[in-house]
């Protein structure tokens, strides 16, 4: 299937889905230094963002978490791209300063859990 | 989105690596939010300064940006998490103390001003009345917004930092006239007697309204402490960026028809008061949160003349308001209490948890909020009982 939507940062990636059901908060919701989602109540609470193509509704939580995702980013623990319904301002400049390929606006449903996804500006093929 | 041919060059690195990383955020949040253009703005505040919230991560990004990048605008900075000068009597521990002496740097360097205050509009960054400005410190951005009547949205620290290199913002949410209409009104009927009552009203407001603009109705008067603490309360518990206060602040004007109304009465503010108090003795006292008003360091003088503190006592202000007090004849019994000038921080972004302290008292709910998240029991009282707690013996 395709799906096209918009560019928040673009660039070219491959990866497994990891969908998450809930809003994501980057601080206090994965470890930093591991990629680890440690966010209590969390569907993927346990597994790691490693290289994965990261589907969210959409970010929540506190501003620092752009920093959180830089800091995957230089950890070499960062999702390889990032898919939201609706993308915020914690998330959009957490992926501009990662250098995280991210893309809003698609349905997010339609992405089934560990689905090989390619992101290549703004669309997506699964 | 519309951009100005200067702006395009930015966008396509022409003025440098940070500029370039600075435009990307702008142009998309102006995508996100729909903005039709960028604006110029007069003035930023940068959030983000603590290392306990930055990180190595957050470090690494100030410096990279640091290589290139100059603020365009006046710029100004949020409390670090210690004093720059004293963090050693604070007792932080000098690896910490190191990492955020370099995110200072990074700021320097980048020209920022290092006020290290969470109250800007009282340190020489004062906008104007429809002034647009690019603010991250929610309880400044409420202030400015809602008192003085400048135009910000509530930016995060990249997106602050990403205005000052630029010099512009993206024109939408309360840039824009329309969006400044409140959404909910508060019939106040409790009497506000203290500047803790509004700080309460504003946690309890805050959690209804969440990013709404609440607009007050029977506040007979409130002084400039009184608005400060207000915001910051809102902001705390809530996304509240604005509100509106019937008579006194200067866009009440723009309407309040048919609102949904929330009542705050004494039965209100005596919940929000028990809320913010958990169990135990306070070890730890500190008040300015936000930091302290010259006002507010002149009662503080007066309170504690002649008496010694017998615990921890933190009162957090900025060096500009400090300098003033020293001025003023203020400083003096405050420090001759043994009560310690926090400056360039505060009891929120210094890592109190960290220095073996247990149960905070202060006349801060928005500082309780943060605190307990922080693992932290919590007294909410007035300036007045702060004082009382610190020198009563035993």
């Amino acid at each position: 299937m395709k799906l096209r939507g918009r560019a928040i940062f673009e660039g070219k990636a491959v990866g497994q889905a990891l969908v998450s059901s809930s809003p994501m908060s980057f601080y206090g919701g994965v470890n930093p230094e591991t990629g680890e989602i440690v966010e209590r109540g969390s569907n993927l609470a346990g597994q790691s963002v490693r290289g994965r193509v990261l589907v969210f509704p959409y970010g929540k939580g506190s501003t620092v978490g752009s920093y959180v995702l830089y800091r995957l980013a230089k950890n070499g623990v960062a999702p390889s791209a990032i898919v939201n319904a609706k993308c915020e301002t914690i998330v959009a400049v957490g992926a501009i300063i990662s250098e995280i390929p991210c893309v809003d606006m698609v349905d997010v449903t339609k992405i089934k859990p560990d689905a090989r996804v390619r992101v290549d500006g703004a669309t997506l093929e699964f | 989105m519309h951009l100005t041919k200067e702006e395009e060059a930015m966008l396509a690195g022409e003025q440098g690596h940070a500029t370039q990383k600075a435009m990307q955020i702008l142009v998309a949040l102006g995508r996100i939010y729909e903005a039709k253009r960028l604006v110029k703005v007069s003035s930023v505040q940068v959030s983000g300064v603590s290392y306990k919230n930055l990180g190595d991560a957050g470090l690494e990004f100030l410096s990279e940006l640091a290589k290139d990048g100059k603020a365009r605008v006046k710029t100004t900075l949020n409390p670090a998490g210690m004093s720059l000068t004293d963090w050693k009597s604070q007792g932080i521990d000098s690896v910490f103390a190191e990492k955020q002496l370099q995110v200072i740097d990074a700021y320097a360097k980048l020209g920022v001003e290092i006020t290290c205050t969470c109250t800007p509009y009282l340190a020489g960054n004062e906008p104007s009345f429809g002034q647009h400005i690019a603010w991250g410190e929610s309880s400044a951005v409420a202030y400015a917004n809602s008192v003085i009547g400048a135009r910000t949205n509530r930016e995060g620290g990249p997106s602050a930092l990403a205005a000052s290199l630029t010099g512009r913002t993206p024109l939408y949410g309360l840039h824009i006239r329309e969006n400044r209409v409140p959404t909910i009104a508060v019939n106040v009927e409790a009497q506000l007697r203290f500047p803790e009552d509004f700080s309460a009203m504003g946690y309890f407001v805050g959690r209804t309204a969440k990013d709404g603009i609440p607009y007050f109705r029977g506040v007979q008067r409130a002084s400039l402490e009184d608005l400060k603490t207000l915001s910051a309360g809102l902001a705390s518990s809530g996304g509240v960026a604005m509100f509106h206060v019937e008579g006194m602040t200067p866009e009440f004007g723009l309407g309040a028809k048919n609102l949904e109304a929330l009542t705050f009465t004494r039965k209100e503010l005596a919940e929000t008061d028990s809320l913010l108090n958990d169990e135990g003795a306070p070890d730890f006292v500190s008040v300015g949160c936000p930091h302290c008003s010259l006002t507010e360091l002149e009662t503080l003088a007066k309170l504690l003349s002649g008496r010694q503190v017998m615990r921890e006592f933190w009162v957090c202000c900025s060096r500009e308001v400090k300098r003033l007090g020293d001025e003023a004849g203020y400083s003096g019994p405050i420090e001759a209490s043994g009560a310690k000038f926090a400056l360039d921080t505060c009891m929120v972004v210094a890592p109190v948890e960290e220095l073996g302290y247990k149960v905070v008292a202060t006349n801060s709910a928005k500082a309780c909020h943060y605190l307990r998240n922080a693992g932290l029991k919590v007294r909410f009282m007035p300036l007045e009982e702060c004082v009382a707690e610190a020198t009563r013996s035993g």
